[in-house]
C-alpha cells in the first residue's frame, strides 16, 4: 500500500506571554509595551535595575521535529497525555495552522472531524444543520442529498429532523453531528477526541462505521482518544506522543501497554514528587494515613485519607488543601478543594506550620486505582507546593451480594449511594 | 472505493499556503452560499413580524431624516420630494454600515469554525456583506413604493444604479476585510466599528445632498469614500436634477479600490495566523 501521509520534521512553535493575560492582545496593551520598550532602557538609578518589567515571552514548541508516514487503509491511533501535542498535530495535517518548521505530504483529499457539530446552528433544524455541516465539511449539495437518507438513518433522529437542533438532547445532537462526518467522501479522515460524549452504543457504532470505511473502502483513519478502548478495537497501529515529540510507533497492543506503564507510579515516599513553586515554603514531611510511602490502600470499611503536611513558613500565608484524583487514562475523576469550593483558606503564621486534613471519599468506590495530585494553593492565585502524580490510591472495592467485586477498570466509576 | 486517477497531492509547509488559496476558494464556493444561506435564515427566527424588520429599520430612519433635514433644517431637496432624496442615500448607507459591522464582527463570531475546520477565512467576512445585500433588495421594495406614491419616474441615469451598488458592496468589503483581521488580534475594534458607523452617518450625505457643501471643500468631502458612492446612488435615481461631482466621484473609486487592496492583502497576510489567536 502507498505512503499516503508523509511528515517530515514537522515542528510548530507557540509563544506564550507569561504576564498579563495571554490570548489576544488588546491595542493598548501593544501601545503600552512600546513605552515601556523604551523605558525598560531607564534603570533605576540606585538599585541598577529597569524601572519597569516587561512582559515576559517564551517560545513554546506544540510538536517537535515529528516524523512518520500512514500508508493508506492505515487506522493509526494517536495516544498521549494532556498537551501532549495531539491535537496540534491534527491541526496542522487539517491545515487549520500553519507548521513553523518541516514539511508533510499528504495524497488525496482529507476531511478533519476536530469536533462534533462545529458550525451547527441552534436555531436551525435537523434538516437544514445536515446542509450546512456537510458544506463546512467539504462536501457538495448533490453529495450531501444523495447521502441525505443514509445520515438520517444512522443518526436515528428522523423523528426530530425538522425541530431546531436547541432543542435536541445533546447525544441526538452528537449522533445527527457524527452521521454527517461519517459519510464524508475523503481518502482521509481525521478525528480528535469526539466520541467523548454520546451514549456507548452509539459508539460503538461509530467506531464500527469507522473501521467499515477504513476496511472495505481503503480510507485513512488518524484517530485520537483517550479512551484506550476505542483505540484497542479501532487501531491497527498505535502512536504515542509526549510533549511534542513521538515516544513510540507501533503495535496498538505493545504502544498501549508501554503508555499505560508510564501512568503508573513507582513505589517510594510521596515527598520525592515535591515541586516546589513558591521560594517562601518549604515542606518537610507530608504523610497519608500516617504513612510516608506513596501506596495506599483503601478496603471497603476504611473510607478515609488522612494527609498531614509539615513544614516551614518565610512569612504569613494564606494557604489550602488541594487533591484532584486521576484514573489511569488521565481523567480526573474527583476534587477535593475546600478552599475553592467552601472558600476555607486558613491562615498559616510565619515560621513552622501543619496542615491536617481528612479527605472522606464515598464508601462505595468501586475497585480501581487513582493517582493523587497535592498541591497547596493560595485558591485562584497560585500553586505554591506540588507534589504531581505523587501517589497511588488502590481502592478494593465493594463487594457485591454475590460475593464478586465489581471491577471498574475502564472507567474510575464512582458508585453513590 | 473512489479511486481518482490524478489524486490530489497536497504539500503543507510554512508559508505555502498561498499557492491554491484561489483554486481553494472556488471549491469552497458552495460553503460561502451556504453560510449566506445560513445568517438569512436564521436573522428573524423567533421574531414575531420577520422580515419586515428589514423594511421598518430604514423607513422609520427615513422619517426622521425627513423631518429634521426637510422640514426643521429646511435643506433644499433638489427638485424631488424629500423623502426620495434621503431614501436613495440611506439605501447604500445602510447596506454599507451594517454591511461593514457584521463583515468586521463576523470572524469572531464563527471563531469556532476557525479554529476546527480548514476553508479559506475570506469566505466568513464575504457571506456577512451578502447576507446584508439581501436585506438591501427587500429595502429598495420602500423607495418603489415611495416613487409610486409621489408618482415619481426615475430617469433613464437609473440605469448607473448597478454600478454604484457595486461600488457600495466593494467598499463595504474592503473596510470589512481589514477591519476583521484587526478584530481577530485587537479587540478593541469591537468598539471603535460602531463608532465609526454613527460618525459615518453624519459625514456622509445622507439626510442631506452633498450640494450643501460648498464647492471649495467639495474634493476634500470626497477623501470620504462613501460620498462618492451615494451621490452616485442619488443621482442614478433623481436623474437630471441632481448634477454629479466627478473629480470626486473618482476620488472615491480610487480610494474604494486602494480599499479593496489592501484589506485583502492585509487580510491575506494576518489569516493563517486566526487559529492561533482568536
Amino acid at each position: 500500500m502507498s505512503v499516503v501521509i508523509k511528515v517530515e520534521h514537522l515542528s510548530k512553535s507557540y509563544i506564550i506571554r507569561h504576564q498579563g493575560q495571554s490570548g489576544y492582545v488588546a491595542l493598548r496593551d501593544v501601545i503600552a509595551d512600546k513605552v515601556k520598550g523604551t523605558l525598560h532602557k531607564t534603570k533605576n538609578l540606585v538599585t541598577n535595575r529597569p524601572v519597569i518589567k516587561t512582559a515576559e515571552k517564551e517560545e513554546f514548541w506544540a510538536l517537535n521535529d515529528v516524523n512518520f508516514d500512514v500508508r493508506q487503509g492505515e487506522r493509526v491511533g494517536i495516544i498521549g497525555r494532556n498537551g501532549a501535542g495531539k491535537s496540534t498535530l491534527l491541526k496542522v495535517l487539517s491545515r487549520i495552522t500553519e507548521p513553523t518548521l518541516g514539511r508533510m505530504t499528504i495524497k488525496g483529499r482529507i476531511a478533519s472531524l476536530l469536533e462534533v457539530g462545529t458550525g451547527f446552528h441552534p436555531e436551525l433544524t435537523g434538516r437544514e444543520n445536515i446542509f450546512l455541516n456537510g458544506a463546512i465539511l467539504g462536501m457538495h449539495r448533490a453529495e450531501i442529498k444523495s447521502k441525505f437518507d443514509e445520515i438520517v438513518a444512522f443518526s436515528e433522529v428522523e423523528k426530530f429532523l425538522d425541530t431546531p437542533v436547541k432543542r435536541y438532547s445533546s447525544g441526538m445532537y452528537v449522533r445527527l453531528a457524527f452521521a454527517v462526518a461519517a459519510y464524508l467522501e475523503s481518502e482521509i479522515l481525521v478525528i480528535d477526541e469526539v466520541l467523548a460524549v454520546g451514549d456507548a452504543e452509539f459508539q460503538k457504532k461509530c467506531l464500527g462505521k469507522m473501521h467499515d470505511v477504513s476496511q472495505y473502502q481503503g480510507r485513512t483513519v488518524l484517530f485520537v482518544s483517550h479512551n484506550i478502548t476505542a483505540i484497542e478495537q479501532l487501531c491497527s497501529g498505535v502512536m504515542l506522543i509526549d510533549k511534542g515529540k513521538i515516544l513510540l510507533t507501533g503495535n496498538t497492543v505493545e504502544v498501549i501497554n508501554e503508555y499505560l506503564k508510564t501512568n503508573t507510579i513507582v513505589s517510594g515516599e510521596i515527598i520525592d514528587a515535591m515541586k516546589i513553586c513558591n521560594n517562601q515554603i518549604m515542606v518537610e514531611s507530608i504523610t497519608i494515613n500516617n504513612l510516608t510511602s506513596n501506596m495506599i490502600e483503601i478496603s471497603p470499611e476504611e473510607n478515609k485519607l488522612n494527609i498531614n503536611i509539615r513544614g516551614r513558613l518565610a512569612e504569613e500565608r494564606r494557604m489550602a488543601l488541594e487533591v484532584r484524583f486521576f484514573d489511569q487514562y488521565d481523567h480526573l475523576q474527583m476534587l477535593y478543594s475546600p478552599g475553592h469550593l467552601y472558600g476555607q483558606i486558613k491562615i498559616f503564621k510565619k515560621g513552622n506550620f501543619e496542615m491536617n486534613e481528612t479527605i472522606v471519599l464515598p464508601d462505595s468506590l468501586t475497585k480501581n486505582e487513582f493517582r493523587l495530585t497535592i498541591d497547596i494553593t493560595q485558591p485562584n492565585i497560585e500553586v505554591l507546593v506540588s507534589f504531581p502524580n505523587s501517589v497511588k490510591v488502590n481502592c478494593k472495592g465493594i463487594q457485591g451480594r454475590t460475593g464478586l467485586e465489581f471491577p471498574a477498570t475502564k472507567s474510575g466509576l464512582l458508585m453513590l449511594k | 472505493m473512489t479511486e481518482q486517477p490524478n489524486e490530489i497531492e497536497l504539500i503543507i509547509e510554512p508559508n505555502r499556503l498561498k499557492k491554491n488559496y484561489w483554486n481553494d476558494l472556488w471549491r469552497f464556493r458552495e460553503l460561502f452560499l451556504f453560510l449566506a444561506w445560513r445568517d438569512i435564515l436564521v436573522r428573524y427566527k423567533q421574531t414575531i413580524i420577520g422580515l419586515a424588520w428589514s423594511l421598518i429599520r430604514p423607513l422609520l430612519t427615513m422619517i426622521v431624516f425627513t423631518v429634521i433635514f426637510g422640514r426643521l433644517a429646511k435643506l433644499p431637496s433638489e427638485g424631488v420630494p424629500y423623502p426620495i432624496l434621503v431614501y436613495a442615500g440611506m439605501l447604500p448607507w445602510q447596506f454599507f454600515s451594517t454591511s461593514f459591522s457584521e463583515a468586521s464582527n463576523s470572524l469572531l463570531a464563527n471563531s469556532n469554525m476557525l479554529t476546527k475546520i480548514y476553508f479559506p477565512r475570506l469566505i466568513i467576512p464575504a457571506s456577512a456583506v451578502i447576507v446584508n445585500f439581501v436585506d438591501f433588495l427587500i429595502s429598495f421594495i420602500i423607495l418603489i413604493g415611495l416613487m409610486i406614491w409621489y408618482h415619481y419616474v426615475p430617469s433613464w441615469t437609473i440605469l448607473y444604479l448597478p454600478l454604484f451598488l457595486v461600488l457600495a458592496l466593494l467598499t463595504a468589503m474592503g473596510a470589512g476585510l481589514y477591519v476583521a483581521a484587526l478584530n481577530v488580534k485587537y479587540r478593541d475594534f469591537k468598539y471603535i466599528v460602531p463608532f465609526v458607523v454613527q460618525f459615518g452617518l453624519y459625514v456622509s450625505p445622507v439626510g442631506f445632498s452633498s450640494n450643501v457643501v460648498p464647492e471649495k471643500w467639495r474634493l476634500l468631502y470626497s477623501i470620504n469614500p462613501m460620498v462618492g458612492v451615494i451621490d452616485g446612488f442619488r443621482w442614478s435615481i433623481i436623474g437630471g436634477n441632481s448634477q454629479i461631482y466627478l473629480p470626486g466621484l473618482m476620488l472615491s473609486i480610487g480610494l474604494i479600490i486602494f480599499l479593496l487592496i489592501f484589506g485583502i492583502w492585509y487580510f491575506r497576510k494576518m489569516e493563517k495566523t486566526f487559529a492561533d489567536i482568536i
